[in-house]
């Protein structure tokens, strides 16, 4: 299998999902887990050729975050979801493809170049975990760990046609995972099927000592509860299938999605966000606080870049910081200082930190009524390579599904439930309540099995 | 300036003190806290700030803080919370300091001194919170190089920031003294200012007297001892009058104290005040502390100067002077309280003031370094008691030899010196009555009332006892005896 991997890697390297890869070492490795498959003391995860986003610690190996500030910087340690997967005999077969720091829906921050979508090269992938999405799109690896703060495992995941699961926010150790906005971070594994997803997210998810922010709840054996019983009541965005902004190929597959669940005796109804306006306001503003404080460690002076024309202690921070970061998280880090400033603290960042709670009590009324909530998760199919940066705002307003499963919390997950006239993957995503992702995963798999048996169905 | 033009002006003092918690570890990371190590000795992925690291709290350093609050009667807070504190420098590793803004652990409390005139003063404290140090530049003269060691980047500390209430250099010097004193006492810190384990900057204003606004504040940095705080405080009142008095204005700036002149110094002006972009610290959950926390705390909390002095003035009767002394330290305490287990208080007390003093003072050792236990000097002070050694044999030879020898009992060593007194009366009558019957004539002169003839007696006993017989016992028997005889 690690051939098979690394002849694809290799083959497809235009793709640029992968920055770097171990080949040598997932050899030996295989080599390993093969004695251990043949004396019966192999881990669950035996045999998994897995590609780890760039912003995820593997000790000894390089992690840049996609940006320029840390070429040539290593890790010394390794980040516990990763640990997990390699006690359970993963192989780990690369570094992937992302933007700065998981900041973009395009894969284009990345300092490394862009990861082109394997269904048409000249769109995007996605992002920020476009490299990990097209990876498992491509068949580069069984399957992708990706991070997700806004939808990035989520928003590439639709745009190539994969499974990426956001887990409940806490649920999973943020140990080793380079920071974006603390608050928001989550780590997700990116697969072919709901399956994968759920054993990945069994082994990686619990309890650690180096992250006090983590759940300490146990975590069920998701991978076994795959089945759902009775019939659910399902909201879905009521502006999902109503507003313009959403296109008419996404909509399509939301109401066939609709009505297959109606036929087979669920209960599907229209729910009411009357503060969703608010989602990506809340979102940017807490984010770029965090980030602009979260990034500050890259300056130049301990490791990564410092610029070469630096000649005293200012210009070592200012000119090590422009040239080392892009322009997104420049931006980003701007915003941020911006809002956290004494004079516009709590006009911003106090007023947004209430928002949020309030969107937090919102979304828990509807799980009150309804076991999940289905919406696009994206508006559109993928965007052509370029036109992100031309219009902002509406990269922006394709945020506005998936932010609101970070600025609250839950769990949420993105399956491939159709294409578009051209083919280009729909992703439809699911949410639950948080730390649901029991009900969530068996709910998702119902729902993956729609599209399987029809698939099947002209064989 | 005269002190007239200065007396106009009322001197307005807050502290902001720093004290390193003396925990095993650092706040945030297992790597040791420690003093003195190699430089980035001590450091760990955490400590440095690399990515993907999340920092993680010794649950230690809150205990301590707990413990100061509750001796300086404090609020502990029942949720308190950690923040950013957001700059830029080279010795902070990750571009923020991870401390507490909003939500302190401790609230309000107060610390009371006592000024020369006798008057005690309580200093309300504003608040104390928890933070991690930073770690060291060095410039090395030799080059323009500066050297970072952030072994010291981590070290878990509490920031004690006192109100706006001191109005003078003895008293800021007086609260100095007694938050050292405090946190030793309650092991929370060496309190070692010349290593920076506690560390003091100023916040120093002047007003005229009745202005009910304060003057513009000045911070003054770098005082690492008791005598340079109030050298600068003195310095800096001379300084806000003579500016003020000439007709200028005061600016609000960090000055930094200089030691070999006394004088203190403005700092590179810049250009704007730091805004520390303080929000709560998202890798941390708050910290909530519960009333048997608190209890906990409480039970293990050691008595207090403050309680010490009254109950060593009141309920033991001792000099103020003795039982300032005694409560010096948080050693002598525990020393003296053993050491009254099994001696009289006041006796002790005399014996810790008077030879074990002067033994601290001439080895110039602290009394941790003192030879002999507590136990072993209650002995020492029971045979004086009893009557078996003289307080001047005790005093001049056996505690020397105690000194020497600490391992062997007080007993056994006044025997062995031969300094054992003839307290048993029948050794003693014996000697007496061989006296009497010597000097016959003498003894019909006493009885005729010349009574000073009893010196003569005595000597002449203890001369016979080889100066073993205790002269006052001697004393009294050699009076009885000569009253029995017709």
């Amino acid at each position: 299998m690690v051939e098979y991997y690394l002849d694809r890697i290799e083959s497809t390297s235009h793709l640029n999902a992968f920055l770097a890869t171990y080949a040598d070492e997932a050899r030996s490795r295989a080599a390993k887990v093969d004695a251990r498959l043949a004396n019966g003391t192999a881990g669950r995860l035996a045999g998994m050729v897995i590609g780890i986003k760039d912003l995820l610690c593997y000790a000894g190996h390089g992690v840049h975050g996609g940006s320029k500030i840390l070429e040539g910087f290593v890790s010394q340690f390794t980040a516990t979801a990763i640990q997990r997967l390699i006690d359970e005999d993963a192989i780990i077969i690369g570094r992937q493809n992302c933007d700065e720091f998981g900041m973009g829906s395009s894969n284009e921050n990345s300092a490394y170049g862009p990861t082109l979508n394997a269904a048409d090269t000249t769109r995007v992938p996605g992002g920020s975990s476009g490299g990990s999405a097209v990876a498992v799109q491509a068949d580069l690896c069984f399957a992708s760990i990706g991070t997700d703060t806004g939808g990035s495992v989520r928003q590439p995941a639709a745009f190539c046609g994969v499974v990426g699961l956001k887990p409940s926010y806490s649920r999973v150790s943020r140990w080793g995972l380079l920071a974006y906005a603390s608050s928001f971070d989550t780590i997700g594994p990116i697969t072919r099927c709901v399956e994968d997803a759920a054993l990945l997210l069994e082994i990686m998810a619990g309890g650690d000592e180096q992250d006090s922010t983590v759940s300490q709840w146990p975590v069920p054996s998701y991978s076994q509860y795959l089945s759902i019983d009775g019939s659910k009541k399902i909201g879905y965005f009521r502006e999902s299938l109503d507003s313009e902004g959403v296109d008419e190929s996404v909509k399509a597959v939301l109401r066939q999605s609709i009505e297959r669940l109606r036929q087979e005796g669920h209960t599907v109804e229209p729910v009411e966000f009357p503060l969703a306006h608010y989602y990506l306001p809340t979102y940017y503003i807490l984010t770029t606080a965090e980030v602009s404080s979260n990034l500050s460690r890259y300056d130049g002076v301990r490791y990564g870049y410092r610029s070469p024309k630096a000649h005293d202690l200012d210009s070592l921070y200012r000119l090590s910081r422009t040239e080392g970061l892009g322009a997104e998280a420049r931006k980003r880090i701007l915003l941020g200082t911006f809002v956290l400033s004494a004079n516009y603290y709590d006009a911003y960042y106090t007023k947004a930190q209430r928002v949020r709670r309030l969107i937090k009590e919102e979304i828990e009324r509807h799980f009150q009524e309804y076991d999940f909530l289905l919406y696009p998760t994206t508006p559109s199919v993928a965007f052509p390579l370029g036109e992100e940066n031309s219009d902002p705002i509406k990269t922006f307003l394709a945020d506005i599904f998936t932010v609101q499963a970070n600025v609250t919390g839950v769990p949420a997950i993105s399956l491939p439930l159709g294409t578009d006239e051209q083919g280009l993957p729909v992703g439809i995503q699911v949410l639950a309540g948080a730390f649901q992702e029991e009900k969530l995963l068996a709910f998702a798999r119902y729902l993956e099995q729609f599209v399987q048996a029809s698939e099947e169905v002209p064989i | 300036m005269t002190d007239d033009i200065k007396a106009q002006y009322e001197l307005v003092i807050g502290l902001e003190v720093h004290a390193q918690l003396l925990t095993e570890s650092k706040i945030f990371a297992s790597d040791a806290n420690h003093f003195g190590s190699p430089p980035n000795h001590n450091i760990s992925v955490i400590t440095l700030g690399h990515p993907g690291t999340l920092p993680k709290l010794n649950q230690k350093a809150v205990d301590l803080a707990i413990r100061f609050g509750l001796a300086t009667n404090s609020t502990i807070s029942p949720r308190t919370v950690f923040d950013r504190k957001n700059y830029f420098y080279p010795d902070l590793p990750k571009g923020y300091q991870i401390s507490q803004d909003k939500k302190p652990i401790c609230v309000g409390g107060e610390i009371w001194v006592k000024l020369k005139d006798g008057t005690e003063k309580a200093i309300p404290l504003h608040h104390t919170h928890l933070e991690e140090d930073a770690g060291k530049s060095i410039h090395d003269d030799q080059s323009t190089d500066t050297l970072l060691d952030y072994n010291r980047a981590g070290t878990p500390l509490i920031e004690i920031v006192t109100d706006p209430a001191m109005r003078s250099a003895e008293e800021a010097g007086a609260y100095l003294t007694e938050i050292r004193k405090l946190v030793r006492y309650l092991d929370i810190c060496d309190g070692n200012m010349e290593e920076g384990s506690l560390r003091c900057d100023a916040n120093i204003s002047v007003r005229k007297w009745g202005d009910p606004v304060l003057g513009t504040k000045v911070e003054i940095k770098n005082m690492n001892s008791v005598r340079f705080l109030q050298k600068a405080i003195e310095f800096e009142y001379d300084r806000q009058v003579s500016v003020l008095e000439e007709g200028g204005t005061l600016i609000q700036e960090t000055r930094m104290f200089d030691p070999e002149t006394g004088r203190t110094y403005g700092m590179r002006v810049k250009e704007s005040m730091n805004d520390y972009r303080y929000f709560p610290e998202p890798d941390l959950v708050p910290i909530l502390i519960d009333e048997e926390k608190l209890a906990a705390e409480r039970a293990k909390m050691p008595a207090l100067p403050r309680q010490l002095m009254q109950k060593y003035e009141g309920e033991l009767g001792l000099s103020h002077a003795d039982a300032l002394l005694l409560t010096e330290s948080k050693a002598t305490v525990a020393y003296f309280e053993e050491a009254i287990a099994q001696a009289a208080p006041k006796t002790v007390a005399n014996w810790l003031t008077g030879p074990v003093r002067t033994w601290m003072n001439e080895s110039k050792k602290e009394l941790s370094a003192f030879p002999v236990s507590p136990g072993v000097l209650a002995a020492l002070i029971r045979l004086v008691d009893e009557n078996k050694v003289s307080h001047s044999a005790a005093a001049q030879k056996l505690f020397p030899a105690l000194v020497e020898r600490p391992d062997v009992a007080p007993l056994a060593l006044a025997e062995e010196l031969q300094l054992i007194q003839q307290g048993n009366s029948d050794v003693l009558q014996a000697l007496i009555d061989e006296v009497l019957a010597a000097w016959p004539d003498k003894v019909k002169e006493y009885k005729k009332g010349k009574k000073g003839l009893i010196g003569l007696f005595v000597g002449e006993v203890m001369k016979k006892s080889k100066g073993q017989a205790d002269p006052k016992v001697t004393n009294q028997l050699v009076a009885r005896s000569l009253d029995n005889l017709s």
